[in-house]
């Protein structure tokens, strides 16, 4: 499992930075070192053509896991090398961009997007699985996601566009509700298919408003699982 | 009666039904609705009106329906999931019946990527499975979906759509079936042009006793021009349109013509099948040919109950 990014265009970070000249770019060495998209190589690679733009790139970084806490040590000279700046690029997913963001008072801007948490299905293939919705229901459906496999996210089997086991939005995208009816079939579980399926609580996902969650049961906020 | 609309009444009496889709303008023209229900008045016993139809913009349903209904006839709200969450379509619903709407179609909706606003945000916070049990209990039990009480009566006849094309076709008769346990009173189908498929489909509707439980309106689509037929064909999903049709049109010296009696032989073949308790006719954009094709099918007058 990986945060999924790709890189912004070059015109939109020039636009991100503004009158910003003197710029700063960490990368990160976890999911987008192993994407490809905010490695060692990618961060040399964005030095180089904001060299040949009019900014100034003052140094550079990768860090082991941009989304975690600097240990205290490794946080000062991070500072004094970012030190002189005026603006930071983050080649890393979101989270990273706001663990750097908490460290620093000067605009810190995303180099790329961040897609979804998502798999490798097949060399250079990833997809997405998992809507992070707050309430599984994979043991209902035979272990694929409705609210994310299913353009649609319907609940209670396909909808009148699935054919040849594709979805109509592309005919290269597999319908979820044929694969949820292949996988129940094969498991046996066909039974499950004839259940209607009430409306889901979506106070649970994002819909409920920003999402916290504490170890401690007491500092939980109401409604979470 | 769940409703007393004029179609629960025709087909509650066992007449072979007629219904008429009406499609909404582009632009607020009350005019345009009236004069095709004017067009359209004795030709089928309830007019259904499409709700943003293939995630187009245009005239609400809901507005359109009240339009209908105030110059006498008895439409049949389409209801998609895609644009309105569920206090916006439990709303609407109180609307309709507030506008003496009494049928409602419930629809999972066109996704928006085939639309003129692709960029749009879907819904989709319940599915219509979902709205056609939620429909049912505001109008049985008088509660919406929270469970908190309705106030006053909720008269809908509730439909709902199932597409016999569609894969996986063996799940097809048990979705319906979950449609009717979850309260469709009656089913319009997507086109039919396949009517050995159709056939096989309704047999098993049969076998499962669901055509004792719901009417099934078997849909059809009045076919224009050989480019309109490929298009069909080729791209719109869930239709599914033989070869054998396309290459009679493509032959024909008279394509208009060439396409009503292929047509007509298809609603001919459709009453005979046991179980079908009506047609459902979409005339997309050619509302006009209606009244040509109900007469020449023998289904005129309609009946009055």
């Amino acid at each position: 499992m990986k945060s999924i990014t790709a890189q912004k265009p070059l015109e939109e970070l020039l636009e991100s930075l503004g009158k910003a000249k003197k710029v700063f770019i960490v990368g990160c060495g976890t999911c987008p070192t192993m994407m490809g998209t905010g490695g060692v190589e990618q961060v040399s690679s964005l030095t180089e053509r904001l060299g040949e733009t009019r900014k100034k790139v003052t140094g550079s970084i990768v860090l082991p896991v941009a989304c975690e806490p600097l240990p205290f040590e490794a946080q000062k000279e991070f500072l004094s090398e970012v030190d002189g700046a005026e603006a930071v690029l983050v080649m890393s997913c979101a989270y990273g961009v706001r663990a750097v963001a908490d460290l620093l008072e000067i605009p810190v801007l995303p180099a790329l997007n961040t897609l979804f948490i998502g798999r490798e299905a097949e060399p250079g293939v990833f997809i997405e699985e998992c809507s992070q919705c707050g309430d599984c229901v994979l043991a209902l459906t035979g272990g694929i996601c409705p609210i994310t496999r299913c353009a649609k996210s319907l609940f209670n089997g396909p909808c009148g566009g699935s054919v040849g086991g594709k979805c109509e939005i592309d005919p290269k995208v597999p319908c979820g509700w044929q694969l949820i009816y292949d996988r129940l079939k094969a498991l046996g579980r066909l039974e499950q298919m004839e259940v209607i399926i009430p409306p889901r609580d979506w106070s649970l996902s994002w819909s409920g408003g920003p999402r916290t969650y504490s170890l401690d049961e007491k500092e939980r906020s109401k409604g979470s699982k | 009666m769940k409703a007393g609309t004029n179609l629960e009444k025709v087909l509650n009496a066992g007449y072979f039904a007629v219904t008429a889709e009406i499609g909404p303008p582009k632009g607020g023209s009350a005019r345009v609705i009236e004069s095709k229900g004017e067009m359209l008045r004795h030709t089928a016993d309830a007019f259904n009106v499409t709700d943003n139809q293939t995630a187009v913009v245009r005239l609400s349903s809901l507005a359109a329906c009240g339009i209908l209904r105030r110059i006498g006839l008895d439409p049949v709200m389409q209801m998609l999931c895609r644009d309105r969450n569920r206090i916006m379509l439990q709303g609407d619903i109180c609307g309709a019946v507030a506008l003496g709407i009494g049928n409602l179609l419930c629809l999972t909706g066109d996704h928006v990527k085939f639309g003129n606003h692709p960029q749009s945000k879907v819904v989709f916070d319940i599915d219509s499975i979902q709205l056609i049990s939620a429909v049912r209990t505001m109008r049985d039990e008088g509660k919406f979906i929270s469970g908190e009480e309705v106030a006053g009566p909720i008269p809908i006849f509730i439909g709902a759509v199932e597409n016999p094309y569609a894969d996986p076709f063996e799940f097809r008769t048990a979705r319906l079936s979950k449609k009717v346990r979850a309260g469709a009173d009656f089913i319009q189908t997507q086109a039919v042009y396949d009517v050995p498929k159709f056939t096989q489909w309704m047999a098993e509707v049969c076998e499962s006793g669901l055509d004792k439980q719901t009417h099934v309106l078997a849909g059809i689509i009045p076919v224009k021009a050989v480019g309109m037929a490929r298009y069909m064909r080729d791209y719109v999903s869930g239709v599914e349109v033989p070869d054998w049709l396309v290459k009679r049109l493509e032959d024909a010296k008279d394509v208009r013509e060439e396409g009503i009696k292929i047509i007509l032989e298809i609603i001919e073949e459709v009453k005979l099948i046991p179980g079908v308790h009506g047609i459902h006719i979409q005339a997309v954009g050619w509302e006009e040919v209606v009244p040509e094709i109900v007469e020449r099918a023998g289904l005129l007058p309609r009946p009055i109950v």
